[in-house]
C-alpha cells in the first residue's frame, strides 16, 4: 500500500489493513511528521521487528532514528527518558508485555516522576509499545496482557488497542502526547484486518473511549482481544433479541468514565470483559467508580475475567483461561435475564 | 590516560571563584545541618561535606548548555552548577519558593535553566537518562555532553552495566563520574564489590576510556572531565571517571557513621578540598589570608540571608501539586 504521508494532510484515506500494518503505518506517519520521533527496541531495525511492526522503517529513516537495542529493557527505557527530556520523542518497543517488569524502575519510578519531582519544569514524552496477551501457547512468561499493571503509577497514560483503527489512532496520539504513555497491543490481533481511517484529521482526543456497537439492554466494556470477542458475542446476541452496547475502553488513563456512565445510565447493566485477573484491574475500578457515584443497577454488574490460574503452555488449559465468546455470551444473557 | 590538552587550564580568577564555590557549598551544607536541627527540613538529607571538589572541578569543565544528571546526594552539584541559594534552601524546606516548588526536596534538586535534568533516589537510574541525553546530542551532532554523577554504590546494580554498554556502543556524548566516597550507604564499598583494582576498571569491560582522579583536588577533576568531555563530543565515546573522595558525614542526617575505622575521617580531613585549593592559590600569590577571610564572611552572610528568606516562603498546596503531575 502507498504511504499515507504522500497524501494531502486534509484528505482522509481509508485503507483496509491488518493491525500489524496499522502499527507500522502509525509509526511511519509520526516519523514523517516529526523528525524528533525515534524508535528504540530489540530487533526493530535491521530485522524489522519481532512482530514485523517496524518493517521498512530502518531502511526509510536510517539507523539514527531506528535503533536496535541490546536486550536491556530497563536501560533503554531510561535512555528514552533522557532523550525525551532533551527534545526527542522516543518510541520504545518492549517486545512482550511480560518483559515490561524488567524495566519496572524506568517505567514506574523514573518516567512518570521526573516531571513532578522537578515541580513541572520537565516533560517526558516517551511512548512505550508492547505486545501481550494469550493464545499463542507461549506459556506463563510471554502471555500476559499486563494492561492494569501500571494503573497505580500516576504520571503514566495507558492505552489499550483493540482494533486496527484503534492501534493506529492510539499510537499516533500517544506519540504526540507530552506525557509518558504505555500502549498495550495484543499479539492475537496482529493478523486481524479492518478498515483504518488514516491521516491527522480523524485522530481522537486522548482519553476517549469508543462506542463500537450501540445497544440499549446492556453495556459491555472490553479491551484488546476481548473487544473483538465481546463484539462477536454481541452480534450473535442480537438474533436472540438482546441489544448490546459495546465500548472499546481505549484509555485506562485518562479514563473516559463519562462515556461508560452515559451508557450504563441508559442500559442499567454492565459486563466487563477483560483478559486479566479481576482484582486490581481496570474492570474492578470501573465497577467501583460507577457504584460509588450512585449508579442504580438493574442487575449487579459482572466481570468476565481470567480464573486465578497462571497461563499455561498446554492448549486446552490456556483456552479455558481466556474468556471465550461462549462465556461472554452467557454472562451477558445472565445479566439481561 | 594521556592528556589531549583539550581544554585550557583555568586561570587564577577562575580558580579563586572555584575556591569561593567550595566554601559556599561547605557553608551551605553546614547550614542545612543547622536548619535541620531547627526542624525546618522535612524528611532527611544526604550531606556532601568532603566531596565538594568533585562537583566544582567537573562543573568547571562543562559548557553552559551541557546537561547534568545527579543523585540524591546532590547539594554540591546543584550549587556548583550555580543554583540560586534561596531556591536551594527553600526546596530543601519543601516550600513553594523552592527550585522544584517544594515537590522534590533535598534529594531531587533540579534546575532546568542550568541544564540539570534530574536527580533520582533510585541507585543507578541516572546513568541511562544521562546516556539518553548524550544520545540526543550525538544524533543532532551537537557540541554538547551530559555528565552523570553517581556513587560507588551504583557500580554494582544492573542499570550501571546496561547504561555503560549502550553508551559505549552508540558513542553517546556522556561523561560518567563515580564519586567514590568509600561507602554505599552504611557499607564500605570494598565489602560489597568484587574488585581487585579500581571501580573505573569496569570501563574496560566495555572498551570504554577511564580515569582515576583525586577527588579532593578540583583542578585535577577539571582536567580529567575536560578531557572526557572533548572525547565525548569528538564522537570517541564516553569516559568512566572515578573520583576518589570521602563523605565526612554519615549516609544521612541520622547516621553518625560509627562503622568507620578510627582515624579514617581525620586522614581524609587532612586532605580537605578547600584547603588543597586554598594552599595552591596562596602559594602562587593569587590570594591572601585576608582575601579568604573576607570572602568567607561574605559567603556566610549570603548563606544565612538566603536560608532566612527561604524559610519565609509559603507552603505549596495540593492543588498546585496536582498541576505538576501531567504536562498539558
Amino acid at each position: 500500500m502507498s504511504s499515507p504521508t504522500e497524501q494531502s494532510a486534509s484528505e482522509a484515506v481509508i485503507a483496509d489493513m491488518t493491525y500489524r500494518e496499522a502499527i507500522r503505518v502509525a509509526l511511519d506517519d509520526e516519523m514523517a511528521a516529526d523528525e524528533t520521533v525515534v524508535l528504540l527496541g530489540e530487533d526493530i531495525a535491521k530485522a524489522g521487528g519481532p512482530f514485523k511492526t517496524t518493517e521498512g522503517l530502518y531502511e526509510k529513516y536510517g539507523g539514527a532514528r531506528v535503533l536496535d537495542t541490546p536486550i536491556a529493557e530497563n536501560g533503554f527505557t531510561g535512555i528514552a527518558l533522557g532523550m525525551a527530556l532533551t527534545g526527542m520523542r522516543p518510541v520504545v518497543e518492549i517486545m512482550f508485555s511480560d518483559f515490561l517488569p524488567t524495566a519496572f524502575d524506568a517505567i514506574t519510578m523514573e518516567l512518570p516522576k521526573w516531571r513532578f519531582m522537578s515541580g513541572g519544569q520537565s516533560s517526558a514524552p516517551v511512548t512505550i509499545r508492547s505486545s501481550g496477551g494469550a493464545g499463542g501457547r507461549f506459556g506463563a512468561q510471554t502471555s500476559s496482557t499486563g494492561e492494569s499493571w501500571f494503573l497505580q503509577f500516576l504520571g503514566l497514560q495507558i492505552a489499550v488497542a483493540g482494533s486496527p483503527q484503534g492501534v493506529y489512532d492510539l499510537i499516533r496520539v500517544a506519540i504526540r502526547e507530552n506525557n509518558p504513555v504505555v500502549v498495550f497491543e495484543h499479539k492475537a490481533l496482529h493478523m486481524v484486518k479492518g478498515p483504518v481511517i488514516l491521516g491527522d484529521q480523524n485522530l481522537p482526543e486522548i482519553g476517549t473511549a469508543a462506542v463500537v456497537r450501540e445497544g440499549s439492554d446492556v453495556t459491555v466494556v472490553a479491551s484488546l482481544l476481548m473487544l473483538h470477542r465481546a463484539d462477536t458475542a454481541a452480534a450473535a446476541l442480537a438474533d436472540e433479541g438482546i441489544d448490546v452496547e459495546v465500548i472499546d475502553i481505549r484509555w485506562l488513563r485518562p479514563l473516559d468514565l463519562a462515556t461508560i456512565a452515559s451508557s450504563v445510565s441508559k442500559t442499567g447493566r454492565l459486563v466487563i470483559v477483560e483478559e486479566q485477573y479481576h482484582d486490581g484491574g481496570w474492570g474492578a475500578s470501573i465497577i467501583s467508580r460507577l457504584t460509588s457515584c450512585g449508579q442504580k443497577w438493574s442487575a449487579n454488574p459482572v466481570a468476565v475475567s481470567m480464573p486465578e490460574v497462571l497461563i499455561s503452555h498446554s492448549p486446552p488449559v490456556e483456552d479455558e483461561m481466556i474468556p471465550t465468546i461462549a462465556l461472554i455470551s452467557n454472562a451477558i444473557r445472565a445479566v439481561c435475564g | 590516560m594521556t592528556s589531549t590538552g583539550s581544554a585550557a587550564s583555568p586561570g587564577n580568577e577562575v580558580l579563586v571563584a572555584w575556591l569561593h564555590k567550595l566554601v559556599e557549598i561547605r557553608l551551605a551544607e553546614d547550614k542545612v545541618s543547622e536548619i535541620y536541627m531547627q526542624g525546618l527540613v522535612p524528611g532527611t538529607v544526604y550531606l556532601c561535606q568532603g566531596q565538594e571538589a568533585v562537583s566544582v572541578g567537573a562543573c568547571g569543565a562543562l559548557h553552559d548548555d551541557d546537561w547534568l544528571v545527579c543523585t540524591y546526594r546532590g547539594h554540591h552539584h546543584a550549587l556548583a552548577r550555580g543554583m540560586d541559594l534561596e531556591s536551594f534552601f527553600a526546596e530543601i524546606m519543601g516550600r513553594d519558593n523552592g527550585i522544584c516548588r517544594g515537590m522534590g526536596g533535598s534529594s531531587h534538586l533540579v534546575d532546568r535553566s542550568l541544564g540539570m535534568l534530574g536527580a533520582p533516589v533510585i541507585i543507578g537510574a541516572g546513568l541511562a537518562v544521562a546516556t539518553g541525553a548524550g544520545m540526543t546530542a550525538k544524533l543532532r551532532g551537537e557540541n554538547r555532553v551530559a555528565i552523570c554523577f553517581f556513587g560507588d554504590g551504583a557500580c554494582n546494580i544492573g542499570a550501571f552495566h546496561e547504561a555503560l554498554n549502550m553508551a559505549q556502543l552508540w558513542k553517546a556524548h556522556v561523561v560518567f563520574v563515580i564519586e567514590n566516597n568509600q561507602y554505599g550507604e552504611y557499607t564500605a564499598y570494598r565489602d560489597s564489590t568484587a574488585l581487585d583494582g579500581k571501580l573505573a576498571d569496569r570501563a574496560s569491560a566495555y572498551g570504554m576510556a577511564n580515569a582515576v582522579v583525586d577527588g579532593q583536588d578540583a583542578m585535577a577533576v577539571f582536567d580529567v572531565v575536560a578531557e572526557a568531555r572533548a572525547r565525548a563530543v569528538a564522537g570517541d565515546g564516553p569516559t568512566l571517571i572515578e573520583a576518589e573522595t570521602y563523605r565526612y558525614r554519615g549516609h544521612n542526617r541520622a547516621d553518625p557513621g560509627a562503622y568507620r575505622p578510627d582515624g579514617e575521617l581525620d586522614a581524609w580531613r587532612a586532605r580537605d578540598p578547600i584547603n588543597i585549593l586554598r594552599d595552591h592559590l596562596q602559594s602562587i600569590g593569587a590570594i591572601t589570608a585576608d582575601d579568604l577571610e573576607t570572602a568567607w564572611d561574605r559567603l556566610q552572610h549570603s548563606v544565612d540571608d538566603s536560608a532566612a528568606r527561604a524559610a519565609d516562603g509559603p507552603w505549596p498546596t495540593l492543588e498546585q501539586a496536582r498541576g505538576y503531575v501531567f504536562a498539558d
